[in-house]
C-alpha cells in the first residue's frame, strides 16, 4: 500500500429503486495516505456521502449494491478489502479503526442515552476497558474536545447541549478508540462560523496528536483551503480531478473545477466582480450520459466529449483530471484567469 | 433622513414564553436603508435576523420602537394604506422547497399576489407571468408545470418571480441562497443584482455567509444576541472592522486560497453563544470577547459613530 492507509479502486455503487437503478458512484478511484487530510468536494448529489458510507459499509443492502471495485484498508491485521468484509467483521473495524462524523450530530447520537454512556459504549466494546477506566477516558476525551465541566456533561442528554457542543461530543465519540481513519461528512456545515472555526482548529490539533488520516467531505472551498492536503473533485458519481490542494487551487485543469472556483465570492476580493455561475444542472444518475458527465454544462465541450468518457489524464505526479482538453490533440484553451488564481 | 426608504428605530420584538419567560429576539435595533440600496444583515444562528425581517414586513407586531416605510409608521397603517404597504414590500424565503405550494402550477403561484391585489387581470395576467419568468431566467413553457419538476435554483427563481409580481419597491430576502449549491448560489445572486439594476429595487438581504453578503451589499449590519453591534459599508466592515465580534467573525471565515490560509492568524472565540433567554448583563458579547473590561458587564454600550458612516456599539470606542 506504499504509505497509503486506504485505496479505493474503481468503486461503483448503485441503488436499486422501484423506478430503476441510480448509479450514485460510477468508478471512483483515490487513495488516502497515512496522516493526511483528503478533501472530497462537489455539488449536492454527486456521490460524496455514498462513497464515504460505502467505505464504512453503512449503506444498507438492499437497496444499495457495490457493483464493482475494491476498498483496501490497512487495518490492525494487515490489508483487508472492505467490500468483502462480513457485517460482523465490519463491526470490529467501525468504531475501532474507522470513525465517522456526520453533518447532523443528532443522526449519530442516541437521544435517549446520556453522553457518557454513548462514549463509553465503544470503549467497553472495542478496547476491553473496565467501566471505571472507560469513564475516565470518556471524561478525558470530552476535555480534549474542549467541553467544559466534562464530568457534569457525562450525565446529560444530547438535547441539553448546543449544536457546537453536540458536534464536539460526536468528534469525541468518533475519536475515543483512536481510529486510523476519520471520515468527516460536512462536519461544520450546520454550525455558525465562529463555532466552525473552533471545530476545525480542534480537528487539526487532534489529527496532529493522533496521526489519524481524515477524509473531509465539504462543499466549502474555504474549509478545503484551510484543512486539506489533497483534494478530490467529484461530479456525477466520478472523480473528475484530484491533486494537492495547491494543484487544485492554482493549477486546476478541469472546467468543472474552474466553474466551482469562479462561482464563490471571496471575503478578500472586490464585490464588483461578477460571480460566474455554472449554467444548467448535473445529469440524472438514472441515465447518466455516455460521454463526459459535465459536457452539457461545459463551455469548452467538443464533439468527442458527448461521445466518449474522457480517461484520467495525468497532469503531473499525482495530479490527474478526466477531461478531453488534456488530450495531446485537443485545442489549447486558456484557463480562466481567476480560476483558483490569487485575486488580490 | 429623506433618502431612507426604510427607517427602523429602536425596534424590539420580545416573545413571551411559558413560565413567564421573555425571549428578547430583537432588542432595540436602529438602522436605515436607502432607496436602491442593498443592506445586509449578518450574525450567528438565533441572533434575531429573521425575526427582524418578519417584524419589518409586519408578520410580527413590534414590541417597541418604530418602522417607518417612506416616512410612514407601519404600525399606524390600516385599510387601504396597509394593503398598499403589503404590495410594496415582499419577502423571499430560505427554503425553495417548502415555500412553494406543490399543488399549484407555477403560473398560479406567481400570479397569486396579483390576483389578491386585483392587478393584471384577464389577458394581461398570463402576459405578466411570462415576462416575469423571463426576467428571472426561466421560460414561458415553465408556466404550467409544478414545483417538484424544478431544481432548487429554479425554485428560488420562481419564488423571486412571485415576489416581483406585484411590483414591490422593497424585498426582504431571508437566506435566499443558503439551501442552494455553490454553483447555483451565484446564479441567484447575479439575478438579484440584475433585477436591482433594472427595477431600482431596495433589498434587505439576510444571510450568515458573510462573503456572499459582502459581495451583494452596499452596507452591512452585524447582529449579536438581538442587538446590532456594528453598521457600516461593506468595504469598511472588511477593511476596518471595529467591534471585537465582527473582527472574530471575519477572521473565522475561511478564504478559498491555500496560500492565504497558511499565513492567516485566527482570533478564536471561546465558548458558545449565550442563550437569548439569559443574555449576559451589559454588552451581549462580553462573555466571549477577548477585550472585555469591567464596564462591559455593567452597561450596554451605545451605538457611536467612530468615523463617517461607521457605527459601533462597544465600550472600547466610548
Ligand atoms: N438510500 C438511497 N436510495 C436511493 N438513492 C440514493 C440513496 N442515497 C443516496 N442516493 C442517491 O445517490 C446520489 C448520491 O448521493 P450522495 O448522498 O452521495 O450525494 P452527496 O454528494 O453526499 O450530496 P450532498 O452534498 O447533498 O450531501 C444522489 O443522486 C442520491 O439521490
Ligand atoms: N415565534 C417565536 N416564538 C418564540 N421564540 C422565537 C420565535 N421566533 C424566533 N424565536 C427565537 O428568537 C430568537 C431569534 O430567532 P431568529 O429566527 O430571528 O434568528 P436568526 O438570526 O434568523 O437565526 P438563523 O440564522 O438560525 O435563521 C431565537 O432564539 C429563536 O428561538
Ligand atoms: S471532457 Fe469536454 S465536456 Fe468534459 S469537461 Fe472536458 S472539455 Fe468539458
Ligand atoms: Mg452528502
Ligand atoms: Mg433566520
Amino acid at each position: 500500500m506504499s504509505g497509503n492507509l486506504l485505496e479505493v479502486r474503481d468503486l461503483q455503487v448503485s441503488f436499486r429503486t422501484y423506478v430503476g437503478e441510480i448509479q450514485s458512484v460510477r468508478g471512483v478511484t483515490f487513495s488516502v495516505k497515512k496522516g493526511e487530510v483528503l478533501a472530497i468536494v462537489g455539488e449536492s448529489g454527486c456521490g460524496k456521502s455514498v462513497t464515504a458510507q460505502t467505505i464504512m459499509r453503512l449503506n444498507p443492502s438492499p437497496p444499495s449494491v457495490i457493483k464493482y471495485g475494491s476498498i483496501l484498508f490497512e487495518g490492525k491485521d494487515g490489508v483487508v478489502d472492505i467490500t468483502k468484509m462480513s457485517d460482523k467483521q465490519m463491526e470490529s473495524i467501525r468504531g475501532a479503526e474507522m470513525g465517522m462524523i456526520f453533518q447532523d450530530p443528532m443522526t449519530a447520537l442516541n437521544p435517549t442515552m446520556t453522553i457518557g454512556k454513548q462514549i463509553t459504549e465503544g470503549l467497553l466494546k472495542h478496547q476491553g476497558l473496565s467501566k471505571n477506566e472507560a469513564n475516565k477516558q470518556a471524561v478525558e476525551m470530552l476535555k480534549l474536545v474542549g467541553i467544559s465541566n466534562p464530568e457534569g456533561r457525562m450525565d446529560q442528554y444530547p438535547h441539553e447541549l448546543s449544536g457546537g457542543m453536540r458536534q464536539r461530543v460526536m468528534i469525541a465519540m468518533a475519536l475515543s478508540c483512536r481510529p486510523k481513519l476519520l471520515i468527516a461528512d460536512e462536519p461544520t456545515t450546520a454550525l455558525d462560523v465562529t463555532i466552525q472555526a473552533q471545530i476545525i482548529e480542534l480537528m487539526k490539533s487532534l489529527q496532529e496528536k493522533t496521526g489519524a488520516s481524515i477524509i473531509l467531505i465539504t462543499h466549502d472551498l474555504g474549509v478545503v483551503a484551510e484543512m486539506a492536503e489533497r483534494v478530490a473533485v467529484m461530479y456525477a458519481g466520478m472523480v473528475v480531478e484530484q491533486g494537492t490542494v495547491d494543484e487544485i487551487f492554482y493549477n486546476s485543469q478541469h472546467p468543472y473545477t474552474w466553474g466551482l472556483h469562479r462561482s464563490v465570492p471571496r471575503l478578500d476580493s472586490n464585490s464588483s466582480e461578477e460571480l460566474v455561475p455554472i449554467p444548467g444542472t448535473p445529469p440524472d444518475l438514472f441515465a447518466p450520459p455516455k460521454g463526459c458527465p459535465f459536457a452539457a454544462r461545459c463551455p469548452y465541450a467538443m464533439s468527442i466529449c458527448t461521445e466518449e468518457m474522457p480517461e484520467q489524464f495525468t497532469v503531473s505526479g499525482e495530479h490527474s483530471a478526466a477531461c478531453w482538453l488534456l488530450h495531446p490533440d485537443a485545442p489549447k484553451v486558456e484557463r480562466p484567469a481567476i480560476a483558483g488564481g490569487i485575486r488580490a | 433622513m429623506s433618502d431612507a426608504l426604510l427607517e427602523v428605530n429602536n425596534m424590539k420584538k420580545h416573545f413571551h414564553l411559558a413560565g413567564n419567560q421573555t425571549l428578547k429576539a430583537v432588542d432595540g435595533v436602529t438602522f436605515h436603508i436607502k432607496r436602491g440600496e442593498t443592506f445586509g444583515l449578518v450574525g450567528e444562528s438565533g441572533c434575531g435576523k429573521s425575526t427582524a425581517g418578519r417584524t419589518i414586513i409586519g408578520l410580527y407586531d413590534a414590541t417597541e420602537g418604530q418602522v417607518l416605510f417612506d416616512g410612514q409608521d407601519i404600525s399606524r397603517l390600516k385599510g387601504k394604506g396597509l394593503k398598499q404597504y403589503s404590495r410594496k414590500i415582499q419577502m423571499v424565503f430560505q427554503d425553495p422547497y417548502a415555500s412553494l405550494n406543490p399543488r399549484m402550477t407555477i403560473a398560479n403561484i406567481i400570479a397569486e399576489g396579483m390576483d389578491i391585489h386585483g392587478l393584471h387581470r384577464g389577458k394581461a395576467r398570463m402576459e405578466r407571468v411570462h415576462s416575469l419568468l423571463e426576467a428571472v431566467g426561466l421560460n414561458q413553457e415553465h408556466a404550467n408545470r409544478f414545483p417538484h419538476e424544478f431544481s432548487g435554483g429554479q425554485r428560488q427563481r420562481i419564488g423571486i418571480a412571485r415576489a416581483l409580481a406585484i411590483e414591490p419597491e422593497f424585498i426582504i430576502a431571508d437566506e435566499p441562497i443558503s439551501a442552494l449549491d455553490v454553483s447555483v448560489q451565484a446564479q441567484v445572486v447575479n439575478l438579484f443584482k440584475k433585477l436591482q439594476r433594472e427595477l431600482g429595487l431596495t433589498y434587505l438581504f439576510i444571510a450568515h455567509d458573510l462573503a456572499m453578503v459582502k459581495h451583494i451589499s452596499d452596507r452591512i449590519g452585524v447582529m449579536y444576541l438581538g442587538k446590532l453591534v456594528e453598521v457600516t459599508t461593506s468595504e469598511m466592515l472588511y477593511s476596518n472592522p471595529q467591534h471585537p465580534y465582527t473582527q472574530s467573525l471575519l477572521s473565522a471565515i475561511p478564504i478559498p486560497d491555500p496560500d492565504v490560509e497558511r499565513r492567516r492568524e485566527r482570533i478564536l472565540l471561546k465558548g458558545e453563544v449565550p442563550s437569548p433567554l439569559a443574555p449576559p448583563s451589559g454588552c451581549p458579547f462580553r462573555t466571549r470577547c477577548p477585550h472585555a473590561m469591567d464596564v462591559c458587564a455593567e452597561r450596554m454600550p451605545e451605538m457611536k459613530e467612530t468615523e463617517p458612516g461607521h457605527h459601533v456599539a462597544c465600550h472600547l470606542y466610548e
